[in-house]
């Protein structure tokens, strides 16, 4: 996985709230393979229309915000459906990092694995630094991971909080199942435990052998 | 219940409050595909196949007969099949009559067992919590990452109660009662939190009802919804196939029985609701919070203060196609869809069923059982027969037109009333719009063509 460990750049500002990701990236390019093919799928029903043609009311369409990195949105930002890839489609137009009052939770941990920050700030200072990037089109923001800081177009510097491991990762670009196999002796005893103190929880040991159609 | 969920699974503590926490149950449909993928291309092997299990759902054509779809989505059939097999792990394919939504498939077949811990990359897993479990939706990266571990890193989210006591009126179902705790606590206001559904109402559903309020805990932003264990849960659970038999049912009961929240556990936060004052609800807007009793209006966006709010209040009539102070029972219908993994179990089908009998739809009108032996169940009872009188079309089982991954979704413009359980912006295909309600209220907007007060019709 990608590090994230600090950047500035433009920031484009999404003032609805709760952009489910459906929004995000519509259902019937899920079955496509992760590539870069996914930049054009992000926000696809929103950002053109029904021939193909770009929208110019889109935020991401107008000449200033079209090369941002950021997003700074409303309330609920990426709820709904758990799909990965309106991650993956995030990525692949180029954006790093997301600015939010709050996002939908699983939304958020797709982030994580896919080395995008999500940063979580107080609603009115999220709706102050949208306002900021409304009033200067293509304003740049600049995110410190290791500082914990998101310092806005006029220079005032918020301080947001990270789950420590969510950063860990983050910072270290780490991939989480090399981790995990790190752990292989904690899963085997664990593993040996269940069997024993609940032994129902496996089908086939406890229940019955999974019946053939 | 979180809290004794939580510390029976925990493999390790790892960094930041983060624990390592291990996975009973991990279900499978065809969008883990892209993660069983990068498995074998990474050389590893599933670690617990036993544990692990797969049905094919989203991309399935639901059109009678079971005909096979296109390229891409017959691909990710095979692509399913070839790697479960590969994998050792169990597959209800096509042709298999346990062949279902997973958030259907899995309780029926007795794999969602309380005090568990049940992921699945899917959203709406939060169903499995109406059993006293701990179920919750992940994204590919951590489909991923169970298949190799069979294990999540974790961090405990906060605990959250809504309690919901009384009765609920005649023709009022859990579907309207979610819907109403949505439209209170809002489609963020469960956020980072796991949500406790409690109180006399609750106590009084069936398990199918059950999964239907914790299946929409998600909409509410909960990334979990859980229901206490109780006599129901274990009457529904004895004798299925996966579940315990014999002497380890006895060990697994006692288990259970010691699941529930104790007397004066101190929740994050708490939400009271009156189950009389719930009454058929339907959405008019296009995020699930939207939603109001069918003997409202459609709300005037004027009227609220926060400029944010009312903005996206706007482009919601706008897209729904809505003028402000429209009663709702007035909004006309184009299609009608009844099914997903929010309703489309038996009882669901049942309800719809009692509406139709002796009327006729007026509009299109599709009714997708949740899984075969749903349909077969179904067709035991003579419904297939009462849905097809009245003009329905029977169909095979699938996620269909819940999100129209397979292809089957509605027309631009079409106004759908929908079982399912999101009304997004181009959720049902581009420019369709949803209403979302119960089973019963979407059979009467069938043989209405309107939004209709099932309890108006008699």
């Amino acid at each position: 996985m990608r590090a994230f460990t600090r950047l500035t750049a433009v920031a484009a500002p999404i003032d609805l709230p709760n952009v489910d990701t459906d929004r995000i990236i519509p259902a019937r390019f899920l079955r496509k393979p992760r590539s870069d093919e996914y930049a054009r799928f992000l926000f696809h029903d929103v950002r053109f229309d029904a021939r193909g043609a770009e929208r110019p009311d889109f935020v991401l369409n107008r000449p200033a915000y079209r090369d941002a990195q950021i997003l700074v949105t409303a309330e609920n930002f990426g709820c709904g459906s758990s799909r990965e890839m309106a991650v993956w489609a995030l990525d692949a137009y180029g954006i790093r990092c997301v600015i939010a009052p709050s996002l939908g939770d699983i939304f958020r941990q797709n982030c994580v694995k896919n080395g995008l920050l999500p940063v979580i700030l107080p609603a009115g200072e999220a709706a102050g630094l949208r306002r900021q990037l409304h009033e200067c089109p293509g304003a740049t923001i600049a995110v410190d991971l290791e500082s914990r800081t998101v310092t806005g177009p006029d220079g005032r510097a918020y301080r947001f909080e990270i789950d420590p491991f969510a950063r860990q990762m983050l910072l270290a670009g780490q991939d989480e199942i090399a981790l995990t196999l790190g752990y292989e002796r904690e899963l085997r005893a664990f593993e040996e435990r269940l069997e024993q103190e609940l032994p129902w929880v496996v089908p086939g040991v406890g229940g019955r052998q999974p019946a053939t159609s | 219940m979180l809290e004794k969920i939580w510390a029976r699974h925990v493999v390790a503590e790892g960094p930041g409050g983060h624990v390592l926490l291990f996975v009973d149950r991990h279900l499978v449909h065809e969008g883990g595909t892209h993660a069983l993928a990068r498995l074998a291309r990474a050389g590893r092997r599933v670690r617990r196949p036993d544990l692990t299990f797969a049905t094919a759902d989203h991309y399935v054509l639901t059109t009678p007969g079971a005909p096979a779809g296109d390229a891409e989505t017959g691909g990710m059939l095979e692509t399913l099949a070839r790697e479960t097999a590969a994998q050792g792990i169990a597959y209800f394919g096509v042709g298999d009559s346990r062949r279902g939504i997973v958030h259907v498939m899995a309780p029926e077949q007795g794999l969602t067992l309380p005090g568990t811990i049940v992921v699945c990359g899917d959203s709406h897993t939060a169903t499995h919590g109406a059993f006293g479990c701990l179920a919750f939706g992940i994204g590919s990266t951590e489909v991923e990452h169970v298949l190799a571990t069979q294990a999540l890193w974790q961090r405990r989210p906060g605990a959250m109660r809504v309690t919901v006591d009384g009765r609920l009126g005649p023709g009022v179902t859990a579907k309207d009662l979610i819907l109403a705790v949505i439209a209170r606590i809002g489609a963020g206001g469960g956020t980072g939190h796991v949500i406790e559904y409690a109180g006399s109402a609750i106590r009084a559903l069936t398990m199918e009802e059950r999964m239907t309020v914790c299946n929409m805990s998600i909409e509410a932003g909960a990334r979990a919804g859980m229901i206490a264990p109780d006599e129901t849960t274990f009457a529904y659970l004895e004798g299925r196939p996966f579940a315990p038999r014999g002497e380890r049912w006895q060990q697994a009961l006692a288990s259970w029985r010691a699941l529930p929240t104790d007397p004066g556990a101190v929740f994050d936060r708490e939400v009271a609701l009156e189950a009389a004052e719930i009454a058929p609800t339907v959405t008019w807007g296009t995020s699930p919070e939207d939603a109001l009793p069918i003997t409202a209006r459609v709300p005037d966006p004027a009227r609220i203060g926060d400029p944010a709010r009312r903005q996206a209040a706007e482009r919601a009539l706008a897209y729904m196609g809505l003028e402000p102070g429209l009663p709702l029972t007035a909004v006309t219908v184009d299609r009608v869809f009844i099914g997903s993994c929010t309703n489309s179990r038996l009882d669901d089908l049942r309800a719809a069923a009692r509406v139709v009998r002796g009327r006729r739809a007026v509009v299109p009108a599709w009714v997708v059982p949740g899984s075969g032996l749903v349909k077969q169940a179904a067709e035991a009872e003579g419904l297939d027969r009462i849905f097809i009188e009245a003009g329905f079309e029977w169909r095979e089982a699938g996620c269909s037109m819940c999100v129209g991954m397979n292809g089957e979704v509605a027309r631009p413009g079409e106004r759908v009333a929908s079982t399912s359980n999101r009304n997004f912006e181009g959720r049902q295909g581009p420019g369709a719009r949803t209403h979302l309600m119960s089973p019963a209220m979407a059979a009467a907007a069938a043989v209405t063509g309107r939004l209709t007060d099932v309890r108006t019709l008699g």
